[in-house]
């Protein structure tokens, strides 16, 4: 074999395997992408039967649990715009109201939102860049308040 | 005082490494012996200085020194020694201080073991290695100051991130920075060889140690942060497809293609350009991993730095090394002779087939990664991409991948004869079979995908134990000639066995706990049991605990299986009072074929019992016994005596001459 056919038949394979590669991708992109949403945008164009994200703030005092006690449900805002969301399973550590959430499910034709997945593994002071985005999209981004002071007592849980 | 010490250290570093970059440099072009021999004082004093300066931030976290901002952002002095430790490398600028250092490391190892390397090479890896040096010490004395004071000093810090606090994270960064820093090495080998305009066997030959010990390395890192993401995160989830674990992944993609790419280079002179670039890929990935983690860009739990001019910085970096190494590679790379000739079916074809499936399996962790940054940057709207994607692309690309793998070590150089290569296989392919059938019998048809991936795990480490065997002609000359065989076998070829295997190990693990776990949530009073995949879990006391820097809802939990008692599981809830943060501790029995996972999460809201989480995981463990047994091959294969840093020499005038095949 020359070295001339020894370099085509290379090409070949790395064009084949790069066009594989650029096949399996865009028909996996059209399927498997998620679209993210805040409540404003899921109020103004809903998603239909696609999974979608959405993100925003947990509204204050809008958690309730059922009695058995695994389903949660609780409303997510923007502060414009808010959306009933309900979520079975174990809620993560850092989930609590007044704090930014990311949960990825399909809307309802009732238009709860019901969630599969629950996202808000992020210090307290942290807010995912999702959710800061869609807070100046509606307006009502305030800068985060400034650290705690580090002279502050510890404050158990109860 | 000590902080000071450090910060002027530091600043020395970075006046030594702009030496280390510039005089060797012009030294090597004018052949003048005292200018290159500056490199190799200035590589040592380097590290003596970022070593200095890295002592200092420890002390100052160990003895919890609040009057540096590092300590009082990331410390407390209720926390574990251990985590004052770690927490030195827990934040933005003590990573990157660690960065540096391990930078240093490789640099003063290669003037210190390099013995025998051309001149003129040693002096420009050096040059380039203290290039790298300069930019990153640059940042952080501009940017990234460990040591800055904060006046006055509060009374205690603020405490690291209690998820962060853990023994596998505490050392998951080094061996990742230990991974991504050694491809630097890899990087300024072929930087060097581009500028000198020649690449040779002996070139691959002393490159590869270095690069062995970074695939190792970041194979442990990537290892250690899946094992903590698995029972830190507290749903036995060992990977996510998120864009900060495919920052260390990708590297790890083209780091392997280069580990074997090399071989070609050095048994057999050929494919030497593809190979300087995936050198200069690999390094490229690993410094827009470091880039994509630290810039803040992520939404993630790595991302500590949300400052804009930090992220602009280490961008500039990045464009200068990545847009440097490809100008030289485009400018210098046509120059380089190409070597050996060989036909499609052989050990090289087999090796290029590999590099293509790596290669284009990075490229589709590289597009699902970066989609969402590029259509956010171009107000395309926001997007994720999730676990489905990896599923229908990199998957199907990795089963062609570990089916060659057996194939290959089994092939001659130049040409061969795949039927006979196949026909040794045999014994694997049956073996394979059993594999398959057994997941059949206990498990049933579905999820099809199961049935591929236990095929594949089986068919890579069969293959790896029959290579071993064919080498050894075991059964076909007497045993103990086998044995004597074994033992004389180049510890290179014990490290492609190991390493195979090894993988084969992790994917059976991969696949058994994606495909076969079982789960169960529900609310469970105190003394009632639930039953899951042939155990018994019984709930028998939560109390409250107080621990150095948090209070724990200890709960205790006896799994029994036929009566018998088989474990106590002791999961908690614990927060922490400092951070104000609780994080879940999950409890883990493991059987070695399987885990025991337990989770109690909340009270129920009517008081009557606790949320809790039950996991039967099939397999999980052999994800990271696999991960194990791939370090070690590639630890083995290091040992090998022609790796052995100054064994090789270069050949003069005969470089292109064929080697001696194995």
């Amino acid at each position: 074999m020359t070295r001339k056919k020894r370099r085509m038949y290379v090409l070949g394979l790395a064009l084949l395997g790069l066009g594989t590669a650029t096949a399996l991708t865009m028909a996996a992109f059209e399927d498997n992408i998620v679209f993210f949403y805040s409540p404003s945008d899921l109020a103004a164009k809903p998603p239909g039967d696609r999974s979608v994200r959405i993100g925003g703030l947990v509204e204050e005092g809008s958690v309730e649990k059922a009695a058995e006690g695994l389903t949660v449900r609780f409303r997510v805002t923007d502060l414009a715009q808010s959306v009933p969301v309900t979520y079975t399973g174990i809620v993560p550590d850092l989930f609590r109201e007044g704090q930014g959430v990311v949960a990825e499910g399909k809307l309802g034709p009732d238009g709860v939102f019901v969630a599969r997945e629950l996202l808000a593994r992020h210090d307290e002071n942290y807010m995912p860049p999702e959710v800061a985005d869609a807070l100046k999209r509606s307006g009502e981004f305030r800068p985060e308040p400034p650290g705690r002071s580090v002279y502050e007592t510890p404050q158990p849980k109860s | 005082m000590i902080p000071e010490i450090g910060h002027y250290a530091l600043v020395l570093a970075l006046l030594l490494a702009t030496v280390q970059a510039t005089l060797p440099m012009i030294g090597a072009y004018r052949r003048d012996a005292a200018w290159m021999n500056v490199a190799e004082p200035a590589a040592h004093g380097q590290l003596l200085m970022i070593l200095l300066a890295f002592a200092a931030l420890m002390h100052a976290y160990v003895v919890s020194d609040f009057s540096v901002l590092n300590v009082v952002q990331n410390s407390h002095t209720d926390k574990p020694l251990l985590y004052k430790i770690s927490g030195v490398w827990g934040n933005h600028e003590g990573s990157l201080l660690l960065w540096v250092l391990m930078l240093a490391v490789f640099g003063s190892g290669v003037a210190a073991l390099g013995t025998n390397l051309p001149a003129t090479l040693k002096a420009r890896v050096l040059a380039v290695q203290g290039l790298i040096g300069v930019g990153f010490l640059a940042f952080m004395v501009a940017t990234s100051n460990p040591f800055v004071r904060v006046s006055p000093a509060p009374l205690n810090g603020q405490d690291l991130n209690p998820l962060l606090q853990d023994p596998g994270l505490a050392f998951h960064p080094p061996f990742l920075y230990l991974g991504y820093v050694g491809f630097s090495m890899a990087f300024s080998f072929a930087a060097a060889a581009l500028i000198e305009g020649r690449v040779d066997p002996a070139w691959a030959r002393w490159v590869r140690p270095w690069t062995l010990i970074a695939w190792a390395s970041l194979t442990l890192g990537i290892a250690m942060g899946s094992w903590w993401a698995y029972y830190e995160l507290g749903w036995g989830g060992w990977w996510f497809w998120d864009p900060v674990e495919n920052a260390s992944f990708m590297p790890w993609l083209a780091g392997t293609a280069l580990l074997h790419s090399a071989i070609v280079v050095e048994k057999r002179d050929a494919l030497k350009t593809w190979t300087i670039l995936l050198a200069v890929v690999t390094f490229a990935l690993s410094l827009m991993g470091t880039f994509l983690v630290r810039s803040g860009i992520l939404t993630s739990v790595h991302a500590f730095a949300v400052d804009p001019e930090r992220g602009v910085f280490i961008l500039a970096l990045l464009v200068l090394a990545i847009g440097g190494g490809l100008t030289l590679y485009a400018v210098r790379a046509p120059s380089l002779k190409s070597g050996g000739l060989f036909a499609p079916v052989s050990r090289e074809g087999a090796l290029v087939f590999n590099n293509l499936l790596l290669s284009t399996a990075c490229a589709t962790v590289f597009l699902g990664t970066l989609y969402p940054l590029f259509l956010d940057a171009v107000d395309g709207g926001k997007v994720s991409v999730g676990p489905p994607f990896y599923n229908s692309t990199f998957v199907p690309l990795m089963v062609p991948l570990v089916a060659a793998m057996a194939v290959g070590p089994m092939l001659a150089w130049k040409r061969t004869d795949l039927a006979g290569a196949l026909g040794r296989l045999w014994l694997a392919a049956a073996l394979t079979l059993v594999a398959v059938l057994w997941s059949l019998w206990a498990h049933g048809f579905r999820p099809v995908m199961a049935l591929v991936g236990i095929a594949m795990a089986a068919w890579a480490f069969f293959g790896a134990l029959i290579e071993l065997a064919e080498r050894v002609r075991l059964f076909r000359i007497p045993l103990g000639d086998s044995l004597s065989r074994l033992a004389g076998l180049p510890r290179s070829a014990w490290g492609t066995a190991l390493s195979h295997a090894g993988l084969g190990i992790a994917i059976a693990g991969m696949v058994g706990t994606s495909a076969w776990k079982e789960e169960k949530i529900q609310v469970m009073t105190i003394g009632t049991a639930v039953e899951m995949a042939g155990y018994t879990f019984r709930l028998d006391q939560v109390e409250e605990r107080r621990i150095e820097n948090y209070v724990s809802q200890f709960a205790t939990m006896t799994v029994l299986q036929d009566g018998e008692v088989v474990a106590t599981l002791n999961p908690e809830q614990r927060f922490y009072p400092v951070a104000r943060q609780g994080t879940t501790e999950a409890a883990i029995h493991t059987t070695f074929v399987s885990d025991l996972y337990a989770v109690v999460a909340e009270p129920a809201p009517d008081g009557s019992g606790w949320t809790t989480r039950l996991y039967y995981h099939p397999l999980v463990p052999w994800i990271w016994f696999g991960s194990i047994v791939m370090v070690v091959g590639g630890l083995t294969s290091l040992s090998d005596r022609r790796f052995r840093i100054g064994v090789p020499e270069r050949r003069r005038g005969a470089a292109a001459a064929p080697q001696p095949a194995e």
